[in-house]
């Protein structure tokens, strides 16, 4: 459960995101508690994925202020009309990526390396590790998604669902605070995207802080203790599971979950 | 028209031909390490949002692009010493025109290879916290270059024949040296054919080392 007095771990204030004349953030202000597990949902185009980018700065956001663990990323100062302009250094967007990992669509894998080379990675080129103790880290998170006899395989050699757990194990072994999920079963075929909830439920149980854009309506139910339901670039409603899924306020989130409920029986 | 083939005269001194030989690809080593490694620079250089370093890589490959490797020989060779307190041997005037011009080609391979790799690769590896600079070391120039090795065979072929044209300043290399023996015995068919097979026999093999390496590399795939 979230408490009001926890310190959050990543608090959003602001955020505004702009394409050219698009504004696909219009304003959206969000506290991550440590624990939480938030889903966000919303039809296409709302705005949630951008969302979820800017929050590990795959997309650099227009304006507003993104805190995490109580330190403002990027340099702040005044522009010309009194805006706040904000640069951000690569060293510093590098760090905060390490502490905020993130699962894609698309797996996003390497596929000029190993299961266990895609693991790995991370932990040799970023963290510096030696060789020995990252294959045995990487062997470890493998085992983890339950992928432990597939270490030697390359990714073109595995299936979508065993693609998308090497990510989550990949994302793991860099041991990163917060946890953003974009989609992840979205680019699965029906009978794979089993595999892959039931992983993501086991980092659920073992109370990490994720984020979670997805269209698995049951999923998010069952997995948050936080819904948010994003529409035009703002949060449109949020609340506990129960509220926004089962009790919608809003006439935007009762036709999006009609719509995502029509041929269920 | 009814010739006498008679190669004695190309064979009589083999010393001349592997003299043409070694110095045919001692040049084509020099030319491939740094038309290749030049090229690169060149490349990532043209593919840089920074205009200081991308407007000057990108006037390199215009200029040497569209101008004649052999031109570029003559000039480093009577013309550079000219301007220049030092001597040019005609080793370095033909690998200095090879070379750059390799560059400037090799550079739009790379750029090119670079450029067909998909955002994503990007962003999977700065998700994972990599610089620019890492990520473009282990994810994206490993995979640009397995898709490019069709296109820098072709170059390395290319500089290996454009080695024949240092016979221009007379450096001592194969079509040199062919060209001496069908001088001094006046047999041009026998020793011009001669030439061109021991183009073919570096050049075959070469062709089929690279085939047999595209799919070592492409076994991830």
């Amino acid at each position: 459960m979230t408490s009001d007095t926890a310190l959050p771990l990543l608090r959003v204030t602001g955020l505004r995101k702009h394409f050219g004349r698009d504004e696909i953030i219009r304003g959206i202000d969000l506290d991550v508690a440590p624990g939480d597990r938030i889903a966000i949902l919303g039809a296409s185009g709302s705005g949630k994925s951008t969302l979820l980018r800017c929050l590990n700065f795959m997309e650099r956001p227009t304006a507003g202020r993104i805190v995490l663990g109580g330190k403002v990323i990027g340099t702040e100062r005044s522009g010309h009309d009194g805006k706040i302009e904000v640069s951000y250094s690569e060293s510093e967007l590098t760090r905060v990526r390490q502490r905020v990992g993130m699962v894609f669509q698309q797996f996003n894998l390497f596929p000029h390396m190993t299961a266990l080379g895609n693991v790995m990675e991370g932990l040799r080129t970023v963290k510096g590790m030696a060789r020995d103790a990252a294959a045995a880290k990487a062997q470890g998170q493998l085992a983890r998604v339950g992928l432990e006899d597939k270490a030697d395989v390359y990714p073109s050699r595995l299936s979508g669902g065993q693609k998308q757990r090497v990510a989550i194990a990949r994302a793991l072994a860099m041991e990163p605070e917060l946890l953003l999920f974009d989609e992840p079963t979205s680019a699965l075929d029906p009978e794979l995207v089993g595999e892959v909830l039931r992983t993501i439920r086991t980092l659920a149980e073992e109370g990490r802080t994720m984020l979670l854009v997805t269209h698995e309506v049951g999923f998010a139910y069952h997995f948050a203790n936080r819904v948010l339901f994003i529409a035009d670039g703002v949060i449109h409603e949020q609340g506990s599971p129960d509220e926004v899924l089962k009790h919608p306020q809003q006439a935007r989130t009762q036709a999006f979950l009609a719509r995502h409920n029509e041929f269920q029986f | 028209m009814n010739h006498n083939w008679n190669f004695d005269a190309v064979w009589a001194n083999p010393e001349a031909l592997l003299a043409g030989a070694a110095g045919t690809l001692r040049i084509f080593t020099i030319c491939l390490v740094l038309g290749l490694s030049l090229g690169l620079l060149v490349g990532l250089g043209r593919y840089s949002v920074r205009q200081w370093i991308y407007l000057p890589a990108s006037a390199f490959v215009e200029f040497f692009r569209n101008t004649p490797v052999l031109v570029q020989i003559l000039w480093f060779y009577f013309a550079l010493p000219m301007l220049v307190p030092f001597e040019i041997s005609p080793l370095m005037a033909a690998a200095l025109g090879i070379s750059l011009n390799s560059a400037a080609f090799s550079g739009e391979i790379f750029r090119g290879g670079i450029q067909s790799l998909e955002r994503s690769q990007w962003e999977g590896a700065q998700a994972l916290g990599m610089t620019d600079a890492q990520a473009m070391r282990r994810i994206i120039l490993p995979q640009a270059i397995k898709r490019m090795l069709p296109a820098l065979t072709n170059r390395a072929i290319e500089i290996f024949k454009m080695s024949t044209l240092a016979s221009a300043v007379a450096y001592v290399e194969l079509l040199q040296q062919g060209k001496l023996i069908a001088s001094i015995n006046y047999n041009p068919i026998e020793a011009y054919t001669v030439i061109a097979l021991i183009f073919f026999a570096f050049l075959y093999p070469l062709v089929q080392a690279t085939y047999v390496l595209e799919r070592k590399l492409r076994q991830g795939d």
